[in-house]
């Protein structure tokens, strides 16, 4: 028995009896989806951001940083996007953490393990995923979204990226020992709910849109329907869902609801994988505020290293999961 | 006292500054709130998050915006 059960119980409850739709209607169905879906994201984000905004008290970028140098190459990019899940990240801090890491002596490569991972494997992901797929497809998507940090930033290493960094980024060493404020625990749990309600407010108009017209389609469109373009037997989808993903960076919280019900009408699983990678990965402002430190050709292939990957992976997930 | 707000211009580190101000006022300090755009000052504090709230050039804030009472006890604290 699912923990969701007592809600399904709740939701069948409010359907039936308090908005008396009857049963077995197309609008009964995507009412109930609707109502169900919501609650049951909005119980798992609560939940979940807030016990990783906890962990992330104890995890700073700073402290990331020290685990980080000295690191040798491999295991450098393990470590950095591991943590990567567990670092806030923003895309007002992509400068001053590439910065901090780069002139804290941590390997060009390790760095962008990290700025991959960072925003990729985020906890509004994970929850939707898990809500809305379950949590095989939760652990898919964590475990390839580590294994493509990993290998984007061991071949950004090997192909010498240092002279398309801008220069001045070198000219600055830094000390590492910083002694940031302690936080108390009373702190880490008012950091925690403040940082969870500030998600909740960003991100509620999109899930209630994205699961509005998810329960649309889930209750009015056709079984199949979309097998027909996006199925997993058509090779462009993969390549299509990452380069429309690209620009959709903000909108990650109501894309992933709908495109959980356009899975259900036969979208291949790989072709939503990669897309949702590519919403949460390849963010089209970051890009812009990168320019201030490298230089547009190292982001082109940053953008195309990560994009490879991502449509590796779905194409590899379509041939799996047929 | 020196109050600074440390940010790369993005929106939050916009309305950390704001309601450091707004703090300021409250509390009657006459000092001018300063808003530091350099990155590498974040850097130099040994900081990566943007954006930092500084009192007398030591981090406060780090990373995140709070409300204004929380900014004002901060401030009280390192008057006292």
């Amino acid at each position: 028995m699912s923990i969701f059960y007592p809600l399904q119980l709740l939701v069948d409850w409010l359907t039936y009896s308090v908005f008396r739709i009857a049963p077995q209607t197309l609008l009964a169905d995507a009412v109930n989806f609707f109502v169900y879906d919501t609650l049951k994201i909005f119980i798992l984000l609560t939940v979940i951001i807030f016990v990783v905004s906890i962990i992330r008290s104890f995890l700073p970028p700073e402290k990331t940083r020290k685990l980080l140098s000295g690191k040798s190459k491999y295991t450098g990019n393990v470590i950095a996007s591991v943590l990567g899940i567990f670092t806030p990240f923003c895309s007002c801090s992509a400068i001053p953490l590439f910065l901090g890491f780069v002139q804290a002596g941590v390997p060009l490569g390790t760095t962008f393990s990290f700025l991959v991972a960072s925003p990729m494997i985020n906890e509004v992901a994970l929850v939707l995923l898990l809500g809305l797929f379950g949590w095989k497809i939760a652990l898919i998507y964590i475990v390839s979204g580590l294994v493509i940090a990993i290998l984007s930033g061991i071949v950004i290493g090997k192909l010498n990226p240092e002279s398309l960094v801008e220069a001045f980024v070198f000219q600055n060493s830094l000390n590492t020992n910083t002694v940031l404020p302690q936080m108390s625990w009373i702190e880490r749990f008012a950091y925690a709910k403040d940082y969870t309600l500030d998600i909740l407010k960003k991100i509620w108009p999109y899930i209630i849109i994205g699961v509005g017209v998810g329960a649309w389609i889930h209750g009015y469109v056709p079984t199949d329907f979309l097998a027909r373009f996006a199925g997993s037997s058509k090779w462009y989808g993969v390549p299509l869902a990452v380069l429309i993903g690209i620009p959709l960076y903000s909108n990650a919280a109501g894309v992933i609801p709908l495109v959980s019900a356009l899975t259900e009408k036969g979208v291949a699983m790989g072709t939503t994988l990669a897309f949702m990678m590519s919403v949460t990965a390849l963010s089209l402002p970051e890009f812009m505020i990168l320019k201030k430190v490298m230089k547009t050709k190292l982001i082109l292939l940053f953008a195309a290293i990560v994009s490879t990957g991502i449509i590796f992976t779905g194409l590899l997930f379509n041939l799996l999961l047929k | 006292m020196k109050i600074q707000v440390l940010g790369s211009g993005c929106p939050t580190c916009e309305k950390l500054f704001e309601i450091t101000k707004q703090a300021a006022a409250e509390l009657n300090i006459a000092d001018e709130v300063e808003y530091v755009k350099d990155i590498q000052q974040i850097l130099n504090m040994g900081l990566m998050s943007s954006p930092v709230l500084a009192i007398n050039g030591k981090p406060a804030l780090v990373g995140f915006t709070p409300d204004v009472e929380k900014i004002k006890t901060v401030i009280k604290k390192q008057i006292s």
